[in-house]
């Protein structure tokens, strides 16, 4: 089972809502898709649903041109970020709704249902309305319609994003197994870079209506083809600056040179550099040497790692390391980078060199 | 021992006062009336249950409250599912909406006489516009100053076209309030139209539609404006309604003992009939 995209747009009032976009989904693993509030996740999702219409392109399902079918033929299932049931059906009744739809036998239902809310521990409340489960029964309520359905694709649009923390974390374990080996193609978007990291199979980077790059997601996170893809998979915000590169020096203004044999062949000029918040330490390492000084504007401690936003000249950085520091807000505190770590992109974005764990 | 306090009942007082003015001492006047015989000169002789007796025994009260069920049966059978029609076919957003609701407000805000009178000279076969065109154009003998039918037809017609709009408002308000996410779940789950109706749009209206029927029924129930100034009951008896009816006999004939039975009885079937419809379509809430 696979979801082939090709070139497929979405306009709205003359407004390109997602640009031509070509991806391929597979089964037996999550793509996930990667992006800020208004990337064009959902976008993307409701015209792989067919619940709005696409302007241009075409979408496939295991080879079927699925682009002019309607949603209810599309055999799909979709888990909404805010729980979405059925208010006055039983969750019995929910789970069962799309099977009672497309007219299967009552026993088979039955068989169907208790599978499905025997893997989301739903049996108690079989027999309940929605309104009298907790959010997180309500949203196990909607993955377990999805699961019962078997539909050819689950698309699961931030389902855990208004779950409470721990709920969150005990369902995002869960998520995985739920769906292993039932031949769905599972599309998750998130708006956090660790719930890629942790489910991905594969993830795509959305940034404006555009998909900034797709890939394994381990690979991806490594080696950014932009900056913009760059910027997307980093949370903490990625560091970026400029750097005028001469030789096998690479100068950031009046703040730092220093010599980088891994970006030599790479044409003199400007480029951009980025690097992950935790290349940047507040103490020298044997890899961490480039000393950066900056102004220390806000810090965060989250218990074993502290993390400082300090001033630099192209924009504020972050570090994040372990331990506890004792920033003084104000003071001018000094960094250290990780020059092999440094990521270098072209003045169009493009990666030139670099691309570290 | 608790401090008791007599204080509450002093702020319940004005709306006692309220009550007691405006509905007990009318109704209680009413059961003075409804179980005394009287000749005139302020002179009243007890006469128990005789008049409810009478009542409950009469043809012609019969005849009037079968008339008046008939009526209103008709009326809901046509305004409850025309108005959740116009209601679904209605636009949700866009410039369409704030027109199409005035529009359909528009009706409900004439008085219920101008309503009779604008039908009643709408009608007349001769020189109302629908009565000529009925007559002549179409070539259907249409009088509803003869004919029991026209006459029925037209008090439903303009009830229909009176009224609908409270039902369309209704139902759309509840419509409105489905958010979009239900409609997409029940395209995914397959769902046809009539499911998305059955499943999701109905059961989202039914509290509104509760009230709607509830308000149709009594208002339809207790129609007397628009029919006394349309046909004033006739030809015939043919739209004399228990309203219609009441006041020819409290008015008309003065029988005064006789009418408070009666008005006490309509009173009874209406609130009856209201508190069975509201407590069924209300049971299954609390749980």
């Amino acid at each position: 089972m696979t979801i082939t995209l090709n070139q497929i747009t979405k306009v709205v009032a003359g407004q390109t809502h997602i640009k031509p976009t070509s991806l391929t989904f597979q089964t037996g693993h999550f793509n996930v898709l990667l992006g800020e509030t208004g990337a064009g996740k959902t976008s993307l999702i409701k015209l792989m649903a067919g619940l709005d219409p696409i302007a241009a392109g075409t979408i496939e399902m295991d080879g079927q041109d699925v682009t002019k079918l309607s949603t209810q033929k599309r055999n799909i299932s979709l888990v909404h970020q805010f729980f979405v049931n059925y208010p006055h059906m039983t969750v019995f009744d929910n789970i069962a709704s799309p099977l009672k739809v497309a007219g299967m036998a009552k026993s088979e239902i039955q068989g169907r249902v208790e599978e499905a809310a025997d893997i989301l521990q739903l049996r108690p409340m079989l027999h309940r309305r929605p309104h009298e489960l907790s959010g997180g029964q309500q949203q196990r309520t909607a993955l377990a319609r999805a699961i019962a359905k078997e539909s050819r694709a689950v698309f699961l649009d931030e389902p855990l994003a208004n779950l409470d923390y721990k709920l969150r974390e005990e369902l995002r374990e869960q998520l995985p197994e739920l769906f292993a080996g039932r031949g769905a193609v599972v599309v998750y978007a998130t708006s956090e870079p660790e719930e890629a990291l942790l489910l991905g199979g594969s993830t795509a980077l959305m940034d404006d209506g555009n998909v900034a790059q797709f890939g394994p997601t381990a690979e991806i996170y490594r080696k950014p083809q932009t900056l913009t893809a760059a910027k997307v998979f980093s949370d903490p915000p990625i560091n970026v600056a400029r750097v005028t590169k001469m030789g096998s020096k690479l100068i950031m203004g009046d703040s730092a040179r220093w010599d980088s044999a891994k970006m030599k062949d790479a044409p003199d000029g400007d480029y951009h550099i980025a690097v992950r918040p935790h290349h940047v330490t507040p103490k020298p390492t044997p890899a961490n040497t480039v000393a950066l000084k900056g102004q220390v504007l806000v810090t965060e401690l989250s218990g074993s790692e502290s993390s400082a936003h300090f001033a630099m000249p192209d924009g504020n950085w972050v570090s994040l390391s372990h331990g506890v520091h004792p920033y003084q807000v104000g003071e001018d505190h000094p960094f250290y980078l990780d020059p092999s770590a440094c990521m270098l992109f072209a003045e169009d974005g493009q990666v030139v060199a670099g691309g570290a764990v | 021992m608790k401090t008791q306090n007599q204080k509450a009942w002093f702020f319940v007082l004005p709306v006692l006062l309220l009550v007691a003015f405006n509905a007990l001492i009318p109704m209680m006047t009413v059961v003075n009336y409804s179980v005394q015989e009287t000749f005139g000169n302020n002179v009243f002789f007890w006469h128990g249950l005789g008049w409810f007796e009478d009542l409950l025994n009469s043809e012609r009260f019969h005849a009037a409250l079968g008339r008046q069920i008939l009526f209103t049966t008709i009326i809901l059978l046509i305004e409850i599912p025309l108005g959740i029609i116009i209601a679904l076919s209605m636009p949700r957003q866009g410039f369409w909406v704030p027109v199409c609701l005035v529009l359909m407000a528009l009706p409900m805000l004439i008085p219920w006489n101008v309503v009779g009178a604008m039908w009643n000279i709408f009608a007349l076969p001769d020189i109302g516009l629908l009565g000529y065109l009925m007559n002549t154009t179409l070539g259907v003998d249409y009088d509803m100053t003869q004919d029991p039918f026209a006459a029925w037809a037209t008090i439903i017609t303009m009830d229909v076209w009176h009224w609908t709009s409270l039902v369309v408002l209704l139902s759309y308000a509840g419509l409105v309030s489905i958010p979009d996410a239900y409609y997409q779940a029940a395209k995914i789950d397959g769902a046809s139209s009539w499911s998305v109706f059955r499943y999701i749009q109905l059961p989202k209206m039914k509290q509104v539609l509760t009230i709607a029927i509830l308000l149709r029924f009594m208002d339809s129930f207790n129609i007397y404006t628009e029919v006394f100034v349309m046909t004033g009951g006739g030809p015939g008896n043919s739209t004399t309604f228990l309203s219609i009816d009441l006041v020819k006999i409290a008015l008309g004939q003065f029988d005064l003992g006789p009418a408070a039975a009666m008005s006490l009885i309509y009173f009874a079937i209406t609130l009856l009939v209201s508190w069975l419809f509201y407590t069924l379509m209300t049971k299954d809430e609390g749980k």
